[in-house]
């Protein structure tokens, strides 16, 4: 599951990454006529709109990819980079750039690009813009407090106004295309005769519909946490699907045994998992079973999963998560863990519970054993309730 | 040999946005460029004013976070991949050549003040921003971010605003 840094990608090779990405960044800018800034400032004037064109047409293309990825579960958006939102600096720093690009005629990223052409008037960029860090760093103080004003986290569009991610990504896409066509009109018109055609007709009309469908798609394709979580929330149906299924003591068989290939699954909340928890167990919300770094520690084929729960419909959500996610061998401890409880931790040999002499004689040596162990584990076993998942941190 | 077209727009960003795809799968995270120069900035305020350093919170919070030092950064990595890069294409496409390109209007002075004046601008904007046209804009876009959005709708309407003033410097 992505992001591959840093468990299948060190941390160390992840440089390298960067550099083969950036050449590879490099190479589609300037082909794209980055290296220009005639091109660059096209925009502003009406004459030439490459930039408008390839810049929504690689966020768009790359925002589809992440919803679609994001639907198949193969990336954990908990993981990835969501540039945080601080409104006050946000409006005035980009506010900034956008005078520093009309008066410069590069941004950061393509002044880098036109200098390693040969521009000369690129390479004075990048030495103002040397200069336009440094009175940042130098006047920090006093910028800290609009820096840092009105911190929203790291939300994302969808959320602050309040629409399905798919919506809002279908109506990014439909203005993308919209604007493909007002700028085309606008081109002409201020250059004063049509322009070299960029598409025929027919090719931009076949494409925006390949693109508008896929965003339509998109409408459609929830993250798969979110999809899946909603499924298990319908009790009627996750109460009539049948697992597999241990019972207390063949559970408490293979405690005793330290079995090595069983992890329990413990789903119950942090705060009584800490109070109360089975040896080689780990603790996980319905919501973190999701995680990356859950997902890693549950893909051993040769390991039994075993759900522990309160009691048995929530065994069955977790399992139908887990099943879900591709987590193999999962079974659920029949009862939940209120009747392990009552069958083994707090088995009483003087109740006249009918029960064979072979079950009677193994539950009052667990009787025993079993707090033992549990008394052993719950050291190493403590959660805490805070951490958290860590984000890549990115952004410039 | 004449300089080779440039490619098509709507193929140069469908390639552009499967990079930054690529990019955000692998390492989890956008392109980027400013951050790159932030780095360049702190290094040398290290080595030429360490005592300085040491003192001033914006590097001394900067220096915290970055403890393997300031240029050892994927963005710094990922600019050195984009000189190259671009070199590449540019060589490959005939486009190598030393010249200050400006407006048959102005002089090359007012050219090279331009830039540089706009370079600052940026260089001070993307820290405000956190990121610039690439890092925030166009990467905040990819991750549906409701800041890079902001920044993007700030940078471009921004420009919109100012660009009937500087005019004179393009057309």
């Amino acid at each position: 599951m992505a992001p591959l840094v840093p468990d299948i990608i060190s941390n160390e090779l992840n440089f390298l990454v960067a550099f083969i990405i950036g050449i590879a960044f490099g190479f589609i800018l300037e082909q794209a006529g980055f290296s220009t800034s005639k091109k660059l400032v096209g925009l502003f004037y009406g004459y030439d709109f490459t930039v408008l064109r390839v810049f929504f047409t690689a966020g768009v293309t790359a925002m589809i990819g992440l919803v679609f990825f994001g639907y198949l579960g193969w990336i954990d958006m908990s993981y990835v980079y969501i540039n945080p939102t601080f409104l006050y600096s946000a409006l005035v720093g980009g506010g900034i750039m956008g005078l520093g690009f009309v008066i410069g005629g590069f941004c950061p990223g393509t002044s880098v690009c036109a200098a390693a052409i040969g521009k000369i008037d690129a390479m004075w960029f990048i030495f103002g813009s040397f200069l336009g860090v440094l009175i940042f760093a130098e006047g920090y103080p006093m910028f800290e407090e609009l820096y840092k004003a009105e911190n929203w986290g790291n939300v994302q569009a969808f959320d602050s106004l309040n629409m399905p991610m798919g919506i809002f990504s279908f109506l990014l896409t439909f203005v993308a295309i919209a604007a493909f066509w007002a700028v085309s009109i606008i081109e002409n018109k201020i250059n004063g005769k049509p322009q070299k055609k960029i598409l025929d007709l027919k090719n931009y009309v076949l494409l925006s519909n390949v693109a508008l469908f896929l965003a339509i798609l998109t409408i459609f394709m929830p993250l798969k946490k979110d999809n899946i979580l909603e499924k298990s929330n319908d009790s009627a149906m996750i109460n009539n699907l049948s697992f597999d299924e241990i019972d207390s003591e063949e559970l408490a068989f293979r405690l005793i045994d330290e079995d090595e290939n069983m992890l329990l699954i413990d789903v119950r909340d942090t705060a009584s998992y800490n109070k109360f928890n089975l040896p080689n167990s780990i603790n996980t919300s319905f919501e973190n079973l999701f995680d990356k770094d859950t997902q890693m520690k549950l893909k051993l084929k040769d390991v039994e999963h075993i759900i522990i729960a309160e009691n048995e419909s929530d065994a069955k959500k977790a399992a139908f998560i887990t099943e879900q996610i591709d987590v193999p061998n999962v079974k659920i401890l029949a009862g939940g863990l209120s009747r392990f409880k009552s069958d083994i931790i707090n088995f009483d040999s003087l109740s006249s519970a009918k029960i064979s002499h072979d079950s009677f004689r193994f539950r009052k040596k667990a009787v025993v054993k079993i707090p033992e162990l549990i008394a052993k584990a719950k050291l190493q076993n403590k959660v805490d309730p805070n951490s958290k998942p860590k984000r890549v941190v990115g952004g410039c | 040999m004449k300089p080779a077209d440039y490619m098509n727009p709507y193929l140069a960003g469908f390639l552009l946005g499967l990079l930054l795809l690529a990019t955000i799968f692998i390492t989890g995270r956008g392109l980027g460029a400013s951050g790159a120069v932030k780095s360049g900035v702190v290094a040398t305020a290290n080595s030429v004013a360490p005592n300085h350093t040491n003192s001033s919170t914006f590097y001394k919070e900067y220096n915290k976070e970055h403890q393997e030092g300031p240029l050892k950064n994927w963005l710094v990595f990922e600019v050195i991949g984009v000189v190259i890069g671009a070199f590449v294409s540019g060589l490959i496409s005939n486009r190598l050549k030393f010249t200050l390109e400006h407006s048959p209007k102005i002089t090359s002075r007012i050219r090279i003040v331009g830039a540089i004046i706009g370079g600052l601008l940026f260089g001070l904007g993307s820290q405000l921003g956190r990121g610039c046209t690439s890092g925030s804009a166009l990467s905040g876009m990819a991750v549906m971010s409701t800041g890079g959005l902001i920044t993007m709708m700030a940078i471009f309407g921004g420009a919109y605003i100012f660009a009937y003033f500087f005019r004179k410097l393009w057309i």
